[in-house]
């Protein structure tokens, strides 16, 4: 038994990096069939009936939408291995710019949403465990019930209307057009981009606008965090090794932070892995809600325009993030747990 | 062996402890009085549900929210059932120590042994530097047969004797003159608690250390412990030397008990009808009465008191004093109450 464990951390991390090969081919697969089971086809989705039967099998050969399914298959998938995601149909974009351009901002948007579910989720959930059945859990029980179950465009539409209003905040876009117009794009992302040009006004109009949605997609998944959290430190505060910390006279506050919490926290990590999809999720509605220009916001526009090849390469794009963050969820569980590396 | 003259190192006297349920108050300790001296081992025996970890984590002050306790503990001349909850946190692991019946659940599963024995030491040492911690720690873990090699392994990496005296280890790191061993056996082989049993042996010798040895094995007691303290319903029902109360029982429950113990020579089961009773609402008199092969009409009504063994030590029972009965009083009691009912 000796010498195992901590030493095949490498190996693990390797197992799971190879992992991410079928699981893409997978989900690859996945997209390619269902957006072909879908009755009609783009183009006479996008044309039909405006022109004759030849023009559209015309557009149709120009596309490969009339080869045979297991050679277009074939092509999805030797593409995608080049990095290729196709074009789009309605404005012949690489899909790769069109995620490189809006993909910044859904990435800013769920990674601040993130940090404000886990700021404020994790306290408030090791709040309403170590006092169970107080007045406060029960006020955090149920903030973290109606968080989790209203609607993004209702809480929303009610920061905008009772927090955007007051204060002065701005109910949409990602900054003022004279910010935009100021920082020079260097990583594509506004965020980190705002921040290398050193210019404390855009930096704090970039953050204004960021904190509603930020908040409000942060909101629906904080509620998951609370009752994850709280469950897990009443269970961990019951745990044979609290008790004999205790007996060896460790102070309460260590007791409850290297011992209840740090083992409470270590499903936290792989529930993170688990809400990335409905974050992404979350963020179409949110960046509709707050015209945030976005991936989200983008892949609504390319639905109602039957944009197949946009909607085809955004969503394998989104998949594959899905996939990456488990894998790095795994690797993070771990380096928190000794007993994952098996 | 320990010294009979010193001075106590702890002295429990009148120990109670209730917890509350919805049904009402169970006395799970109901009046307990012992005292330990440097180096000296007492065993505390009884069955499942007598009590006898309540009075351990009694005395550790581990109990769980909605328990009580009162009577008065003296630890070195201060009274630990009147400190408070500060004061009560600055002894446990460097005065008071505890090892518990299951190591396999006992340490954090996320912290290195390393981490475990660094959080311990410099909670109560605060000045100590890293490299004295370390010192400590190795020195405790060698005295436990644990290679140095080792001390930044995760507990998962260690079998279930090596975690118990990794447990061990932990515990007495800072020498603590009391230790309340909690069936620290029970979840092991036999030959790892042979081990465990010689090094706790070794331990008193060295260290002085006083130890409350709680176990249902009662030749663990006699390998073990110079004094044993027989425990029944909340209450220690025989006190004496070891070899006094096993080679000559005055307490029925305790010849009982002694009696069901499995040897090798053993052919048939014996066992003592019935259970422990329900602390909620425990029977008159003599909580023993119901399954007392020995009961008398004055069992059923009045509680026995304590009284001084021919031998030293005490017993609870109305056999053996401390008044003379009257015919009446000493009429055997009909058992027709210890119906099927009870038994299950």
């Amino acid at each position: 038994m000796a010498g195992t464990g901590s030493g095949s951390l490498p190996r693990y991390i390797a197992q799971r990096v190879l992992l991410v090969i079928p699981m893409i081919w997978v989900i690859l697969t996945l997209v390619f069939v269902v957006l072909r089971v879908a009755p009609g086809d783009p183009i006479s989705a996008a044309v039909g009936g405006k022109l004759d039967a030849d023009a559209l099998a015309q557009r149709r050969e120009a596309l490969g939408l009339n080869r045979p399914m297991i050679a277009q298959y074939w092509d999805y998938l030797s593409s995608v291995a080049h990095l290729d995601f196709g074009t789009t149909f309605s404005d012949n974009q690489p899909v790769l710019r069109v995620i490189r351009d809006n993909g910044g901002a859904t990435l800013s948007l769920t990674m601040a949403a993130f940090a404000i579910a886990l700021l404020v989720g994790i306290p408030l959930g090791l709040v309403a465990g170590r006092y169970r059945d107080s007045i406060g859990d029960v006020v955090i029980r149920l903030f973290g019930i109606l968080t989790y179950a209203a609607p993004i465009f209702f809480v929303g539409f009610l920061l905008q209307v009772y927090v955007a209003q007051p204060l002065g905040l701005p109910t949409g876009g990602a900054s003022s057009p004279m910010t935009a117009f100021l920082v020079t794009p260097r990583t594509h992302i506004l965020l980190i981009d705002v921040f290398l040009s050193g210019n404390s006004d855009a930096i704090l109009d970039v953050l204004k606008h960021l904190l509603l949605p930020a908040v409000t997609l942060g909101l629906l998944i904080c509620g998951v965090f609370i009752r994850l959290v709280r469950v897990n430190i009443l269970q961990t505060m019951q745990a044979d090794y609290v008790e004999a910390a205790e007996a060896r006279g460790i102070s309460r506050g260590k007791v409850t932070r290297h011992h209840a919490l740090r083992n409470a926290l270590v499903p936290v990590v792989t529930v993170i892995g688990l809400q990335f999809a409905m974050l992404l999720g979350g963020a179409v509605l949110t960046e509709s809600t707050f015209n945030w220009p976005g991936l989200g916001q983008k892949l609504v526009d390319y639905i109602n325009e039957r944009d197949y090849g946009a909607v085809q390469g955004i969503v394998t794009i989104f998949a594959i993030a899905v996939v990456v963050v488990s894998v790095v969820v795994d690797v993070v569980n771990a380096l928190i747990d000794p007993r994952v590396r098996y | 062996m320990s010294d009979m003259t010193a001075e106590p190192v702890i002295s429990a006297r009148d120990v109670r402890v209730w917890y509350g349920t919805t049904r009402g108050a169970i006395q799970a300790v109901d009046g307990v009085s012992f005292d330990l001296r440097p180096g000296e081992t007492l065993g505390l025996v009884g069955e499942s549900g007598c009590g006898k970890s309540t009075l351990g984590r009694g005395l550790m002050g581990l109990l769980p929210e909605g328990a009580k306790r009162d009577g008065e503990v003296r630890y070195r001349g201060r009274d630990i059932f009147a400190m408070s909850a500060k004061e009560a946190y600055g002894l446990r692991g460097s005065d008071l120590g505890m090892i518990f019946q299951e190591p396999l659940t006992r340490l954090n599963p996320l912290m290195r042994i390393s981490e475990h024995f660094e959080e311990t030491i410099t909670q109560h040492e605060p000045k100590l530097s890293k490299d004295e911690v370390r010192t400590r720690a190795l020195e405790a873990l060698r005295m436990m047969g644990i290679p140095p090699t080792r001390y930044r392994s995760y507990p998962h990496e260690f079998s279930g004797g090596m975690r118990q005296r990794l447990m061990i280890a932990l515990a007495l790191v800072l020498r603590p003159a009391f230790v309340v061993a909690d069936e620290p056996t029970t979840a092991l082989d036999v030959l790892v608690e042979a081990q465990i049993v010689q090094i706790l042996n070794d331990l008193r010798r060295n260290f002085d250390t006083a130890l409350l040895l709680i176990t249902h094995n009662v030749g663990i007691v006699a390998e073990a412990c110079d004094r044993v303290a027989v425990m029944y319903a909340g209450r220690i029902v025989e006190q004496g030397t070891v070899a006094d109360v096993f080679s000559d029982p005055q307490h029925p429950y305790t010849r009982e008990l002694l009696a069901s113990t499995i040897s090798l020579s053993t052919t048939g089961l014996r066992f003592i009808p019935g259970s422990p009773p329900d602390l909620v609402d425990p029977p008159a008199g003599c909580r023993f009465h119901p399954r007392c092969p020995d009961a008398m009409r004055i069992c059923a009504t009045t509680s026995p008191v304590p009284t001084t063994r021919e031998a030293g030590g005490t017993v609870e029972c109305w056999l053996r004093g401390p008044r003379d009965l009257t015919p009446a009083e000493r009429a055997p009691l009909a058992h027709e109450e210890l119906s099927d009912a009870d038994e299950a």
